[in-house]
């Protein structure tokens, strides 16, 4: 027994690989998740993109403006461009940064609502605020909604007041002339006290002054079909990943260990033949893998295969194509299969997690999702949420497939470099 | 005519010398073996022929042409010691992918392929998955892999190594009848015998250099002589005294263990040995057994590299 304890623990000490995946691997995966779920990560954590359309152009919005702006948790874009500059947002323009992937919420505040507002405070009535979202990224909205309603009620408090008194003028009958002045002076000191609240981070109780409508602008017509693709993609993706790895060892570890890789060289094609052939094969296998990872979830779910083909074909073909050619990269990397294996498992669970395969990336915070950009997952998840959620045409998938050719090319030209060690010592 | 000639072949890998000067050459179809310890620099050597290795110095020449030592040279046909085969495709699909790689196309191809399943005794199992066949099996498939394509050179790296005495009869008749067509052939081994009985000459390789080379005669005169050495056991020991007697009067000879086992080194057997057999008689003693031996491959090996281990 002794003995035994002894040749397990002194294997262990001498096999890196497997004192990564016992302590490493763990240890990553619970920084990653306690980072997204946690609240872990730096002051940016959650802090949700939105983008402001001011079709009313009155006091009260220009103070919901500033109230929102000045919430911790939202980033408020008021221009075509993110930065400031650019011209002032419209509706259209807003929800085409909506549809198009670049905030998930955008606020429309309609024409009319700071004179509703200030006419009737608390009794609301006027046009409603429309929150144009992004129904796929199910938390953003809500957590927009909740934080339009606080500064709505903390940002114009003397507004608010000024629309109280007035009501209570109507039902009530005028006041007199020192309860007015009473008003009039405490009034500035409202003011003050909504820009300071405007800061904080107290909740919105009571009755709520305006009324919001949440617009789903996505108009798909199979929603649950189309969030399936999601999880198609991210699942495929991470099973790509592994085949890839998994054949590319196959292709090259195992030909090598058995001497029929030294047989290919022997032949006309030499390493760049031997290299391509297996990438092509690699990469067809991976398109069949996704296909009938699509296919079933066609059959099973309802997923919208066949409407969106072409932007599917063209996802899929890139992104077998990269995932191939990381799987020859790593596989020319290792030493054995079991190194393989090893190395392989922690890369590509922790690409995955931070690639948003294991759940969506608009759960990060901003530098984890930046971080995520890195992975060869986020840009592929990015370009099937394109097709299958945004409806989004093939040339608008120009980033990605841009990303993932050029990942293809690093890749390979890696690999080829690095099985030298194959060819000649 | 030399096919293949290597001139000062020297390489070397950090501080250790895997090829220090090696120089020998192979001969229009002939069957050359390549002997040396472990570690001696047979593979850095085969390696370098078949372009995995640049040499350092020195020159490799295959049909009076430099190899460059970045790519295999087309008239070569590699045999390697590993079985390197895809054990699940069928005999058949494994001769036909590599002889498709090597550039055989169309009937030609299925010509070949047919003449090496029937070459190596496969004809009959040509369908079945390599993953069932035997080592015996596997090994031959491996070299028919390795000729397929009428290579004018054959390297074989062990290429008999853990197969039955049948198998490897096998195999030697069919590199004996590809030397016979004009294939050349040269071959690293530890079997020595094998080496002695079906090579026509032999390189003996040491400390990455050539320290002899020639045909069995020829290494046996450049090395241990061509004595017989004869081993006489006898049915009861020999005193002393008469011991002395015995082997004073018969030169080089000796008597081994509890003085039961009398061994002699001659020159003429036929002259020789009637009268140490005398001796005995006239001593009382009769002879059990006689084993005479004449020189051996493995006699001029431990010769030439000595009894200490390599590894």
């Amino acid at each position: 027994m002794r003995t035994l304890m002894w040749v397990g623990w002194t294997n262990l000490r001498r096999d890196r690989v497997a004192q990564a995946l016992t302590f490493l691997l763990p240890i990553v995966f619970f920084s990653i998740f306690a980072s997204v779920f946690g609240g872990q990560g730096d002051a940016a954590t959650a802090r949700i993109r939105i983008a402001v359309v001011d079709e009313d152009h009155s006091e009260v919005s220009a103070r919901l403006i500033e109230g929102l702006t000045n919430e911790k948790g939202l980033r408020t874009q008021t221009t075509t461009d993110a930065s400031g500059k650019g011209t002032v947002l419209d509706r259209a323009a807003a929800e085409r940064l909506v549809r198009g992937g670049d905030v998930p919420v955008a606020v429309v505040i309609p024409a009319g609502l700071g004179a509703a507002f200030s006419a009737n405070g608390f009794a609301g009535g006027g046009p409603s605020v429309q929150l144009l979202s992004d129904v796929s990224d199910r938390i953003a909205p809500q957590m927009v909604l909740g934080l339009l309603q606080k500064v709505a009620m903390t940002a114009a408090p003397d507004l608010l007041m000024q629309g109280g008194m007035r009501q209570f003028e109507k039902y009530a009958g005028a006041m007199t002339p020192q309860q007015k002045v009473a008003v009039d002076q405490w009034l500035p000191r409202l003011k003050a006290q909504g820009h300071a609240s405007g800061t904080g981070n107290s909740t919105a109780t009571g009755a709520m002054p305006i009324t919001v409508d949440v617009v789903d602008v996505m108009r798909t017509d199979n929603r649950r079909g189309s969030l399936i693709s999601f999880y198609a993609a991210g699942i495929g993706v991470m099973f790509l990943l592994f085949s890839s790895v998994a054949g590319a060892g196959g292709a090259l570890l195992d030909e090598a260990e058995t001497g029929t890789l030294e047989r290919l060289l022997s032949t006309n094609i030499g390493m760049t033949g031997v290299l391509v052939g297996k990438w092509i094969l690699l990469a067809l296998i991976g398109c069949l893998q996704l296909t009938v990872m699509f296919l079933w979830g066609r059959v099973a779910f309802g997923l919208p295969l066949f409407s969106h083909l072409p932007g599917f074909a063209v996802m899929t073909l890139f992104t077998a194509a990269a995932a191939a050619a990381l799987g020859l990269v790593l596989a020319s990397l290792a030493k054995s299969r079991a190194q393989l294996s090893g190395f392989s498992t922690i890369l590509i669970l922790t690409m995955s997690a931070l690639g948003g395969s294991m759940f969506p990336r608009f759960l990060m915070s901003e530098s984890m999702q930046k971080v995520g950009l890195l992975t060869f997952n986020a840009w592929a998840l990015d370009g099937y949420l394109k097709v299958f959620w945004r409806q989004a045409a093939i040339w608008q998938l120009w980033p990605q497939i841009l990303v993932l050719v050029t990942l293809t090319g690093v890749f390979l030209s890696l690999a080829r470099l690095l099985a030298r060690r194959w060819e000649s010592a | 005519m030399n096919v293949l000639s290597i001139r000062d072949a020297r390489k070397r890998f950090g501080n250790v010398a895997a090829l220090n000067g090696a120089t020998f050459e192979l001969r229009h179809g002939e069957l050359l073996a390549l002997l040396g310890p472990n570690g001696a620099g047979k593979t850095t050597l085969i390696r370098a022929i078949t372009g995995r290795v640049r040499l350092d110095g020195g020159e490799i020449r295959l049909f009076d042409r430099v190899l460059d030592g970045r790519r295999t040279a087309p008239e070569l046909g590699i045999v390697p010691q590993e079985i390197a085969l895809y054990p699940l495709l069928t005999a058949r699909e494994n001769l036909e992918a590599f002889g498709g790689l090597h550039g055989l196309t169309g009937k030609d191809l299925a010509h070949q392929v047919d003449w090496a399943l029937e070459r190596i005794g496969l004809l009959d199992r040509a369908t079945d998955l390599v993953k069932q066949f035997s080592g015996g099996m596997r090994r031959r498939l491996n070299i028919a892999c390795g000729v397929l394509h009428r290579p004018r050179v054959v390297l074989l790296d062990e290429p008999t190594v853990g197969v039955d005495p049948q198998s490897r009869d096998r195999i030697y008749d069919m590199l004996a009848d590809l030397a016979q067509s004009g294939v050349s052939l040269l071959l690293t081994t530890h079997h020595l015998e094998e080496a002695e009985a079906r090579c026509s000459r032999t390189v003996i390789i040491d400390h990455g250099k050539v320290i002899a080379a020639g045909t069995m005669s020829e290494l046996v005169d450049q090395t241990v002589g061509r004595f017989r050495l004869v081993t006489l056991r006898l049915d009861a020991p020999i005193d002393g005294d008469t011991a002395i007697e015995i082997t004073g009067r018969n030169n080089g000879s000796a008597l081994d263990g509890d003085g039961r086992i009398l061994k002699a080194r001659m020159q003429d057997v036929a002259t020789e040995l009637p009268p140490l057999l005398d001796d005995i008689r006239t001593a009382g003693r009769a002879v059990d057994d006689v084993d005479v031996r004449g020189p051996s491959l493995q006699s001029v090996f431990i010769h030439l590299t000595g009894r200490e281990l390599r590894e």
